[in-house]
């Protein structure tokens, strides 16, 4: 058999927040994360579409604004030119002089290419008019208004795809700003000024005056919201499925296996006054899917569900202006507010988002930040359980404590390390209106993620947790680390053992806290040293690959001595406190 | 008409960019959203203690460190 011939490699390129991984979507059928706001893709995605009976392959590239990368994110779009046989330039047609730039810059590399005019239906709805014929003409390739989101322009898009030209627009470098505005004024026309009105109540969010108060409105109604359905999930539907239908199954399958012997220990666990406890069982089948699906998934649901409204919407970045000066502060800018939220769904997708950042030293102090200071959904579901049983106070004490460490992290590296901080410089795009399909679609594809990354590490949490109970080796475990977390942490050393299954998920780990009638106290304190310790496996190996196993051992030394440092205080305060 | 950096403009004043005090790095950095020389700028506004500057260049809002935001000078026109 001879030798398949290599597929042809479609690249989709342009600015950040054309709309390229809607796109991508469209034309390979494989789903990626689009949202509203620049530099949603860090990484190049693959997928295949069949064009005139071949498979072709499509590549979905980080978004840049020039062909000189600044950050690795677009280092990646640069390096990516030289393996493409064609490339779909992708524009914001509202924007054209600035998008135009790369057009320019893509027309002297030589790489065949085809443009689509993105977001056309907002062009007509802003009243701007581009002669699509006329812009053609002067650039040499084809050129294809299309709207990603409904799929307007695509079929002539594929069509044309066979028509990719090397653009013939000539011109000298220092010339291409002049050449870009030659060409706009050729090619556009305005036919009457945009909405002033809506862009007035988009400035309020923006303005300080109006935009913290508003800001620090948006973030209380994200949080309650996300509580709301959460615990609307979890008590309305999750705990009823359990409670009432898995209940009865597994104790019938108790009964099969003889209720009791390792299986059954394995399996389902101890049964507590003859009944399944799901918090304390702590069998694969109880505890382990329980943990996994009924507290932790519905708000992890929630929690992406709110996020991607927002991403969508396009507040993100006129947050990430409002928090610059606090962040600035911190060695960051405000451009680490996303990889930060995105952190609190889930640390490894956090710090993959570091990428976007400019310098090493900004994305070691946003990675580390990430790890020790913010917790994840699975584990922030887990605490709101256990300690909001004692009421708001005790969640107050831990989200607050953690807030405060994360601004003195930030602080004192921004001090420590040799450099200093970059300064933001971000587009701010436009409130769009979310798609609902694309929203749930995107939203499905973070739960499944979410399913795939946990459920191995969280089954093996509950798998290895039993082992060590059996085999009495947490015990032996909790004698050695007696001095740290009895001796400075004030917690019992029997806790000993949930610190250790932390390293795998932290979501098990606060759940193996449960039977042990921790005083609030030691409640706070321990959800916090969970918080900072040292990040799950998954984080841990994401960090890793990240930062480099030398950042790696520094940010580790940073954790435990934080961590030690930290959890002592807060035994001594605490207990002060507390015991008045 | 005067001459101001970007973080001395008044908020709600336009102008055009005639100077860009800083080295290719930043001149590049800049260029790719459209801050250049020549170019009409207007100043939406500002945040808090140094905070980032916010400009319009043709339809495109950015935000702008206010470091960065203090090399631009900007010829303000008067009206």
């Amino acid at each position: 058999m001879s030798k398949k011939e290599k597929p042809l490699k479609i690249l989709l390129m342009g600015n950040p927040n054309v709309g390229k991984s809607v796109f991508f979507s469209r034309l390979s059928g494989v789903h990626v994360i689009a949202s509203n706001y620049p530099g949603t893709t860090v990484e190049f995605t693959k997928g295949l579409m069949h064009l005139e009976g071949k498979d072709v392959e499509v590549i979905d590239v980080p978004g840049t604004y020039t062909l000189e990368p600044v950050s690795p994110a677009e280092e990646v779009a640069c390096q990516m030119l030289n393996e493409g046989d064609i490339v779909i330039n992708v524009l914001d047609a509202t924007n054209l002089p600035r998008n135009l730039n790369l057009t320019l810059s893509l027309c002297k590399e030589g790489v065949p290419m085809v443009i689509a005019l993105n977001f056309w239906d907002e062009t007509k709805h802003k009243g701007i008019e581009i002669d699509v014929k006329r812009l053609e003409a002067i650039l040499g390739v084809p050129c294809i208004p299309t709207c990603a989101i409904t799929g307007e322009g695509f079929n002539e898009l594929i069509a044309r795809l066979k028509e990719a030209k090397v653009g013939s627009c000539e011109y000298e470098d220092q010339e291409r700003w002049h050449k870009i505005g030659e060409i706009v004024e050729e090619v556009e026309s305005l036919t009457h000024r945009h909405h002033r009105l809506g862009e007035r109540l988009a400035e309020l969010t923006i303005n300080p005056w109006s935009g913290i108060p508003i800001a620090l409105l948006i973030l209380f109604l994200i949080f309650k919201t996300i509580q709301f359905i959460g615990e609307g999930l979890i008590g309305h539907l999750f705990n009823l499925f359990f409670e009432s239908l898995w209940a009865p199954f597994i104790l019938r399958l108790s009964e099969i296996l003889g209720g009791g012997g390792l299986l059954h220990d394995i399996l389902i666990g101890r049964l507590i006054e003859g009944k399944i406890d799901f918090e304390q069982s702590f069998g694969l089948l109880t505890t382990g899917l329980f943990v996994e699906f009924a507290v932790v998934l519905p708000y992890i649901f929630s929690f992406y569900l709110i996020l991607s409204l927002i991403e969508d919407s396009g507040y993100l970045p006129r947050l990430a202006v409002l928090m610059d000066t606090l962040l600035h502060r911190l060695g960051l800018h405000g451009g680490a507010v996303i990889p930060l939220m995105l952190g609190m769904g889930c640390n490894v997708a956090g710090i993959l988002g570091t990428r976007i950042m400019e310098t090493k030293r900004e994305r070691f102090i946003a990675t580390t930040l990430l790890a020790i200071t913010v917790p994840c959904m699975a584990q922030i579901a887990m605490v709101v359980g256990l300690v909001g049983r004692y009421g708001s106070m005790g969640l107050s004490l831990v989200f607050g404590t953690i807030f405060v460490l994360w601004v003195i992290l930030g602080l004192l590296q921004n001090r420590l390390l040799p450099g200093e901080s970059m300064e933001i410089f971000l587009e701010i795009p436009p409130y769009r209106i979310p798609h609902l399909r694309g929203l749930l679609k995107k939203v499905w594809i973070r739960l499944i993620w979410f399913i795939k990354e946990a459920t191995p590490w969280l089954l093996a949490g509950v798998l290895l947790a039993n082992i060590l109970y059996t085999f009495g080796i947490i015990d032996y475990l909790g004698g050695l680390a007696a001095p740290i977390v009895s001796g400075i942490w004030g917690l019992p050393p029997e806790t000993s053992g949930a610190f250790l299954i932390g390293l795998l998920r932290k979501d098990i780990a606060v759940g193996m806290l449960i039977p042990f009638d921790l005083t609030l106290p030691q409640l706070v304190i321990s959800s916090i040293v969970l918080t900072m310790y040292f990040p799950c496996a998954a984080t841990f190996a994401t960090l890793i690959k990240e930062l480099g196993i030398l950042d790696m051992i520094k940010a580790a030394f940073i954790m435990i001595s934080s961590t030690i440092v930290v959890g002592g205080l807060l035994n001594l305060i605490l207990n002060l406190i507390f015991h008045i | 008409m005067a001459v101001v950096s970007l973080t001395q403009m008044q908020q709600g004043k336009s102008g055009k960019i005639i100077e860009i005090q800083g080295g290719r790095d930043l001149t590049t950095r800049l260029e790719a959203l459209g801050l250049r020389p020549g170019v009409q700028i207007e100043k939406i506004g500002s945040q808090f203690i140094r905070g980032p500057v916010m400009v319009r260049i043709g339809r495109t809002q950015v935000a702008i460190g206010f470091k960065m935001a203090g090399k631009v000078l900007v010829e303000e026109r008067d009206e």
